[in-house]
């Protein structure tokens, strides 16, 4: 995935670029407008942090009193230390099951373990039941964004989509209209489901218990409908207690689209009679991540999509931009541990401006771990090019005389060079700015002349 | 004014020597019509920014060498810039043999503006500037050095620069519709994402000029250099000066 490229590419449609930036700036607005309504607001984030430090920093213990007190509620609990493990646990537990059709609610987890495209090879449909990822997965696209899964789509585009897909009316762009024939189409999914895949957003080690947040209501309805609920959820979304989950839950939904809290955080416990509940816990590169002190504290995530909203590359680039599951400057932290050279140049699509960190509800350092990143990338990568290019920067700066030199140099040929020179297609300053005017003198030279 | 003149190393960034010699002679002229004793301790070079924020902190080590042996007799060093003041402070590589200087060098390093406000604490700037004035927060002055406070958090608003130029009679502040966004310069991210780059620093021209400003400053020249590019290609009629020339300027 080159970032540059795809986002030059989503640059092209200019309107279609700025109505992006617009619509998840709105979403920024409001979460601004919700997070100042608390005046606890950066005590909560400052809480949430300790608590998830606290929590990574005992990860063990915590996993395994979770584990105990999800068996004694009668959960059934599995270990997945990959994707692969992870998806051949699903489907040996939908065989036993005999079950050729499920529902899933909204989880990342599942997008990174691949898990849809898996099932389907097996002989398993697979229907996302969150509208958004209903969508997307009409369309074979992955989420352009952890929260807003199609917010890379115009009501125009899906009411073209619902069309084709689920008969609506042609032309008919109502979202009520549109929504309705969405809950129709998904009702009879729900209804013969055998089996319900859900995320988990928290689990709590003195219970057991796993809590799920929606706004749309449809990892309930999947659940209480089938026979079979399936938790897949990733180690780090451990918390240590119950009282603990108020923080995250007012933080959460605050810091994704400026609501108090999501329409439904449901909580489960134990099976119903007769039916199951399977939750399978999945490292998939967490641990390594964990074991890497700089970047540790990118565990704390809570996937509440704050640091997409706000950023102004992946307003201006589209969530597709980053190439990896998780999008976004936290996807630019996570993806790099994941696999350095195929995300190589996540961690360069940032100015490095900060506001990623500061609208983090947990205080992850994101900018921070991006310039850390960058370091490492270079190091392994040997980018040639580009390393001469540096180094002959260095080679210049460092010798005073030299960079002197080089300064008057650079500055006659500023004077001196046509116009068709200066702004030669390789010269990617000059593409879309105008240089700055060569002065006469540099202000080194003036001050000798002046002041010494 | 204080009674005892602080006695000043100005750091000059190097693309500033080179292309706006005139912003550091207002940093200097201004620091000096304030009653500073000040100097420009010659054989400055690059601070290392570019280099370290490119992925090559590990090859800055002569740079910061150099750096903190040019400044080790001035008692504050002072500079027109918010990034690199924030990468001498945070990214400064550690140098063996060195490590209590290169403290020292830290904590003596101000932005102009936040030398102004902090250690000069200037409260009753006479002077003069009517005009309509867009101030562009550069991220690494706002959110690195905390210039002032930022959107993302609940804090008490504040703003240095503000409370600087809100002195100067006639001046009118130009309110934004997102008064911190990134102009998208961001060093080599200029050219290594040249199209979001430009795209970037378009939307905040737009603001600037929707908002009715005549003139965009800031703390950082870099980011001007890259607003007044773009601005100049695209016929706009915004002009750009610096904080310090906008000052300098108004206590003429």
């Amino acid at each position: 995935m080159n970032h540059p490229q795809a986002a030059a590419a989503f640059l092209k449609d200019q309107a279609r670029a700025s109505w992006h930036d617009e619509t998840l700036w709105y979403v920024r607005d409001k979460r601004d407008v919700a997070s100042k309504r608390l005046p606890e607001w950066e005590d909560l984030r400052t809480l949430a942090s300790d608590i998830k430090e606290h929590t990574l920093s005992q990860l063990d213990y915590y996993l395994e009193k979770f584990e105990e007190k999800a068996l004694e509620n009668g959960i059934r609990v599995h270990w997945a230390k990959d994707a692969e493990e992870h998806n051949q646990i699903v489907l040996q537990i939908l065989q036993s099951k005999e079950c050729k059709a499920l529902v899933k609610s909204k989880s990342i987890l599942t997008e990174e373990c691949h898990l849809n495209p898996f099932l389907e090879k097996n002989g398993i449909a697979v229907v996302d039941s969150d509208l958004g990822e209903r969508i997307v997965q009409f369309l074979n696209q992955p989420p352009s964004h952890i929260v807003l899964p199609a917010i890379h789509l115009k009501k125009k585009e899906i009411a073209e989509l619902f069309h084709e897909k689920l008969g609506t009316e042609k032309g008919n762009e109502d979202p009520k209209y549109l929504t309705d024939a969405a809950r129709i189409h998904l009702r009879e999914k729900f209804l013969s489901a055998k089996v319900a895949i859900t995320g988990v957003n928290f689990g709590i080690a003195e219970t057991g218990e796993f809590v799920v947040c929606t706004n749309e209501g449809n990892a309930d309805m999947g659940v209480h409908l089938a026979e079979v609920h399936i938790a897949c959820m990733g180690i780090e979304k451990i918390i240590p207690r119950r009282k603990d989950l108020g923080v995250f839950l007012r933080l959460l939904a605050r810091s994704a689209t400026g609501q108090s809290i999501t329409t439904y955080s449901s909580h489960f416990r134990s099976p119903r009679k007769g039916k199951e509940i399977h939750l399978i816990l999945v490292d998939n590169g967490r641990t390594a991540q964990l074991s890497r002190s700089t970047y540790r504290s990118s565990l704390k995530c809570i996937r509440c999509g704050a640091c997409m909203n706000t950023c102004p590359i992946y307003r201006r680039s589209g969530g597709f931009s980053y190439g990896s599951t998780v999008p976004g400057p936290i996807g630019s932290i996570l993806s790099p541990g994941l696999d350095l050279k195929k995300y190589s140049t996540l961690p360069f699509a940032s100015t490095l401006c900060g506001s990623c960190t500061d609208v983090c509800p947990v205080k992850i350092n994101i900018h921070e771990q991006l310039y850390a990143w960058r370091q490492e990338i270079t190091k392994a990568q040997g980018w040639s090019g580009k390393e001469l290019s540096i180094k002959l920067a260095k080679g210049i700066f460092t010798s005073p005389l030299a960079y002197r030199v080089s300064g008057k140099i650079l500055r006659a040929a500023l004077k001196s060079l046509p116009n068709s020179l200066i702004y030669h297609p390789v010269n990617l300053w000059g593409k879309g700015r105008d240089l700055p005017q060569a002065p006469a003198s540099t202000f080194s030279e003036w001050y000798q002349k002046n002041r010494s | 004014m204080n009674a005892r003149s602080p006695h000043i190393g100005l750091f000059i960034p190097c693309y500033m020597d080179q292309f706006y010699p005139q912003v550091a002679q207002a940093s200097l002229e201004l620091l000096e019509k304030l009653g500073c004793q000040v100097s420009y301790p010659l054989g400055q070079t690059c601070c290392g920014q570019p280099l370290a924020n490119a992925g090559y902190e590990r090859d800055t080590l002569a740079l910061t060498k150099h750096f903190v042996n040019l400044f080790k007799e001035v008692e504050y060093i002072v500079a027109p810039t918010g990034s690199c003041v924030l990468h001498v402070k945070s990214h400064f590589p550690e140098v063996m043999g060195l490590e209590a200087e290169l403290e020292k060098t830290q904590a003596k390093i101000y932005e102009l503006t936040e030398f102004l406000t902090d250690v000069l604490q200037l409260t009753s700037i006479k002077g003069k500037f009517p005009h309509k004035v867009g101030f562009h927060a550069s991220c690494h002055g706002l959110r690195g050095l905390r210039l002032s406070s930022s959107s993302e958090l609940q804090e008490p608003s504040f703003h240095k620069a503000k409370l600087l130029l809100d002195q100067l009679e006639g001046l009118e502040w130009v309110p934004l519709s997102r008064p911190d966004e990134c102009c998208g310069f961001g060093g080599t991210f200029a050219v290594s994402e040249e199209a979001l780059s430009v795209c970037m620093g378009k939307d905040r021209i737009l603001d600037h000029e929707r908002n009715g400003a005549e003139i965009l400053t800031g703390v950082d020249m870099s980011c001007l250099m890259h607003l007044q590019g773009i601005g100049s290609r695209s016929g706009s009629k915004l002009r750009y000066l610096h904080l310090a020339e906008i000052l300098n300027q108004a206590l003429a």
